[in-house]
């Protein structure tokens, strides 16, 4: 018996949603007593050996290159095959894109009850239940699951990574037969800025910025703070930012260590999205806005004129 | 062509979340309902466009839920589509509600299935894949944008930090988000028409629920915010560092 936790890789590199699943997986599988594997697929220029200071003994490494795209199908099959040949009882995904694409499949495959946006490790103490979100964020649900074989897929940001520096593990390479039937034809990568389901930190602006053109205060923030940007609906809405920004229920949910919300009222759609946040900063000149009831610490003033000045004073603080 | 777009019904978005029966129930007491947005304002909506380009094109929709459901699935009807089935049956488990949406699509020998990205209630992100999974077909998930030459279908689709283009041929399963349509109002003559559209009723097949949801639980209240007066920004960073220790 075995956890098997599926390593997701973005060009070569781990992502860091990984981490959080590895240390995930192995915890869980120190609680039932088995071994935690990793399974990698597509090419990686990582030492996959390195993996071993999460917790894992053993990563199987699947580096055709036909897998450096995920085509839920044929991904789905690769981890299907490997949790069998490799008698786990527990596959762990993120709660990511790609675990969006594949983990379902793989439970459907296997006949597997699947939980996902899992926030915490299982409680084995009756059954096997798992706390996961609900309702966009504004409940949790504690699901149990009942099949022999069980996945879960991890929320992003909801479990911190510990890893023991110099353990190592081993390495086996497998060889499958993966033949796509989705063609790639166009990759456009966000370069430069931080993904916002990966940040630690946002910083994310709403109507009360006025125009598209006042997001400049905004990113110069966001970059002392080595933070990513998000927006409410309607400035997506209206094209002042990309729509990969856009937060809320109907947006990306999010869970960074500090969200920064400037000039967002904190309507009950946007809260959705980001209530999970550990610790919120809400900038309104609104002292009745009801992002202020959401908030851990709050400046009711004019974000035009606290932007610029809290960007100074982060400087200040890392001395840059 | 046939399109199956899959359509669930949700609690408004302004709803409050409470529970019951010892935090076991969703409390849906003065809660109004609605299509979950991703399935009404992007999967039926781009179905429409796909069906006003090739008037040939069939769109059912498919609910999994009890007779409850019949008010939102007449919305959706009301928005367009041909006809619409209802599988009779109460169920959380996403497999079981993927193998019952799985069982209508191969009755239906479909081309294209299209879900929402998620439901903004139990929000598993999950159901469009399962229902790939058991009809062995390719599946694209988070879909911005969708289109159509022949048999091949070109979709934008979400990746960390970016997005890809896929191409690829029918039949296929896809989950719609924000991009692939914008949002409609129905009109009377829609309205008018959903009356009559047929709404089937069918019966669950045997699938047996692979998970079970044991309580809920709301977050815990937060504290309170702590205000900083607007001249003295650098007392808010000396919180966040010292207080939160979140920079
Ligand atoms: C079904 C549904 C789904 C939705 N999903 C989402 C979602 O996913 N995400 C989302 O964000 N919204 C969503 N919405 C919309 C939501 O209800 C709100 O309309 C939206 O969040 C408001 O955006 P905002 O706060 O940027 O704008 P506003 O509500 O207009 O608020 C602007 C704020 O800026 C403040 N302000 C103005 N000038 C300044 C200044 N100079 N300095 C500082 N503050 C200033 C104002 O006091 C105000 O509080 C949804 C709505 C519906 C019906
Ligand atoms: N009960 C249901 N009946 C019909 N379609 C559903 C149902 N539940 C989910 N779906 C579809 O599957 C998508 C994803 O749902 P979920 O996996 O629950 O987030 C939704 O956006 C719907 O299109």
């Amino acid at each position: 018996m075995s956890v098997l936790i599926f390593v997701d890789q973005s060009e070569g590199h781990i992502k860091k949603s990984s981490f959080e699943i590895l240390t995930y997986g192995a915890q869980l599988a120190t609680q039932l007593g088995v071994a935690a594997q990793a399974l990698v697929a597509g090419t990686v220029a990582d030492d996959l050996s390195a993996l071993g200071k999460y917790g894992v003994t053993k990563v199987l490494h699947a580096p055709a290159e036909a897998l450096n795209h995920v085509d839920s199908q044929m991904y789905a099959q690769l981890v299907a095959t490997v949790a069998t040949t490799q008698n786990a009882s527990v596959i762990i995904f993120s709660h990511n894109q790609t675990g969006k694409a594949v983990a379902g499949r793989v439970a459907a495959k296997l006949k597997a009850g699947l939980v996902t946006g899992a926030v915490a490790l299982p409680d084995t103490t009756s059954g096997f239940v798992v706390k996961r979100t609900v309702f966009s964020g504004k409940a949790f649900a504690n699901v149990n699951i009942l099949s022999a074989v069980k996945v879960i897929s991890v929320n992003p940001n909801s479990f911190h990574v510990t890893a023991t520096e110099g353990k190592t593990a081993e390495v086996e390479t497998i060889e499958i037969a993966a033949t796509p039937k989705i063609k790639v034809t166009a990759v456009n990568k966000v370069s430069g800025d931080v993904p916002l389901t990966e940040a630690e930190i946002v910083v994310s602006g709403g109507r009360g910025l006025k125009g598209p053109e006042n997001w400049g205060m905004l990113e110069d923030l966001a970059k002392v703070l080595h933070a990513a940007t998000a927006c409410s609906r309607p400035v997506a809405d209206s094209h002042w930012r990309p729509h990969h920004e856009h937060v809320g229920q109907t947006g990306f949910q999010i869970a960074p260590n500090l969200y920064i919300a400037i000039g967002i009222s904190g309507a009950i759609q946007h809260l959705a999205g980001v209530n999970r946040s550990k610790v919120i900063v809400v900038i309104n000149k609104d002292p009745e806005a009801p992002f202020f009831k959401a908030a851990d610490y709050g400046i009711v003033g004019d974000a035009f004129e606290v932007i610029p000045q809290l960007t100074a004073e982060i400087k200040k603080m890392k001395g840059i | 062509m046939k399109i199956l777009v899959c359509i669930s019904k949700t609690p408004d978005t302004t709803s409050k979340i409470a529970f019951k029966n010892g935090n076991t129930v969703f409390d849906d007491a003065g809660v109004q309902w609605i299509i979950n947005p991703y399935d009404e304002w992007y999967a039926l909506v781009r179905a429409i466009e796909l069906q006003e380009k090739d008037p040939s094109a069939v769109i059912h929709l498919v609910t999994v839920g009890g007779a409850d459901c019949e008010p939102v699935i007449r919305k959706a009807l009301a928005l367009g589509g041909n006809e619409a089935i209802r599988v009779n049956a109460d169920s959380t488990d996403s497999y079981f509600i993927a193998a019952q949406i799985a069982e209508i699509a191969k009755q239906g020998g479909y081309d294209l299935v299209l879900t929402g990205k998620e439901t903004i209630d139990y929000n598993g992100s999950t159901v469009g894949a399962m229902v790939a999974e058991l009809l062995d077909m390719p599946y694209v998930s988070l879909a911005t944008k969708f289109d159509l030459n022949g048999t091949t279908a070109t979709i934008n689709r979400d990746i960390e930090g970016g997005e890809e283009v896929n191409e690829v041929g029918l039949p296929v399963v896809v989950s719609c988000q924000k991009g692939v349509a914008e949002q409609r109002i129905p009109n009377m003559r829609g309205i008018m028409a959903a009356r009559t559209k047929p709404l089937k009723v069918t019966e669950a097949t045997a699938v047996e629920a692979l998970t079970g949801i044991v309580s809920f639980e709301l977050p815990p209240a937060k504290a309170g915010v702590k205000l900083v007066p607007a001249d003295n920004v650098a007392e808010l960073v000396r919180l966040l560092h010292e207080e939160a220790k979140a920079i």
